[in-house]
């Protein structure tokens, strides 16, 4: 019987128009902040809103704040793995 | 007895398990296009900034627009089936396939562009323009390339579930193929949330 609650929620359509809304106007933002020209900072701004972008689309596209606790743990693997992987491939270039 | 005949057994949280692991290798190829990335940016930063100027924005923006809205019109069409409004699921449906069709014709519009102005892999002009350039021109290429084919491969599924729905497979009852088939669809767009800076606004 737990599936059949699991399975039942339904998202209101409002919230979706509403995450892509965020959506269009972080795109906005995001090519505002790579005009002011900031240098080694709006590479960084960048990179946050995008990283903002992607998490709106995965909570909520993708039902990640729906989901088991199973599927949120999980989803840290992927990432920690390539940042990990990032993390020591810079140590060697910078330290090279 | 007829009612038990009927009752089938699904595992929801399997199949959507099965599709996040798969996912999570989706990421790791394109994390490692990334990791070379940004090597070759910080190696050769002058030359990416230099290169980028090629790039248009507004197309960028535009289909990174209309990537956003078909992910938009995918989790509606799943919120509509749900509550078993089919002709409304199936709209919404054909409008991502549509819209993803309309990124592969910009990006279609770029490339040949770009290829006009002599940047493609191996050009004469790219070859006489220095390491720097030929990587950002090949970095662009098999990124928004493998992106594109993610495109095209999750458009034709969007197709085949359009199909599905139309039979009456996909229902209210049991929608785990177009869930799914909306996971991939949103980590395509993830992916292009990140290339659209990374390529296009570093000028």
């Amino acid at each position: 019987m737990e599936e059949k609650q699991e399975h039942h929620i339904i998202v209101r359509a409002r919230t979706f128009v509403l995450v892509w809304t965020a959506l269009v106007i972080l795109t906005a933002v995001t090519i505002k902040a790579a005009e002011m020209r900031m240098g080694e900072w709006s590479m960084l701004a960048n990179l946050l809103i995008a990283s903002t972008k992607a998490s709106l689309v995965l909570w909520f596209f993708m039902h990640l704040k729906y989901e088991k606790k199973i599927f949120k743990m999980l989803f840290l693997v992927p990432i920690a793995t390539i940042t990990i992987i990032i993390g020591m491939t810079f140590f060697d270039i910078w330290y090279r | 007895m007829t009612e038990t005949a009927h009752i089938e057994h699904r595992d929801y949280t399997g199949a959507k398990l099965g599709m996040w692991l798969f996912l999570f290798t989706e990421i790791l190829l394109f994390g490692g296009m990334f990791l070379l990335y940004s090597i070759y940016r910080t190696t050769y930063t002058a030359d990416f900034h230099e290169a980028a100027k090629e790039m248009s924005v507004t197309i960028g923006a535009i289909n990174t627009v209309i990537l956003l809205t078909s992910s938009l019109t995918m989790v509606l069409s799943i919120a509509a089936i749900k509550q078993g409004a089919k002709a409304r699921s199936l709209v919404l449906q054909a409008a991502t396939v549509i819209l993803g069709g309309v990124f592969l014709l910009n990006k279609y519009f770029e490339w040949t562009e770009h290829i006009r102005h002599g940047y493609y892999p191996d050009s004469p002009e790219l070859l006489a323009m220095g390491h720097g350039k030929v990587l950002y021109f090949g970095l662009y290429y098999v990124m928004t390339g493998i992106h594109g084919i993610h495109v095209l491969i999750g458009a034709g599924i969007i197709c085949f579930t359009f199909i599905l729905t139309m039979r009456g497979v996909v229902t209210d009852k049991d929608y785990i193929k177009l869930e799914n088939t909306g996971l991939f669809w949103h980590l395509v767009d993830v992916i292009w949330i990140y290339l659209f800076p990374l390529f296009y606004l570093i000028t």
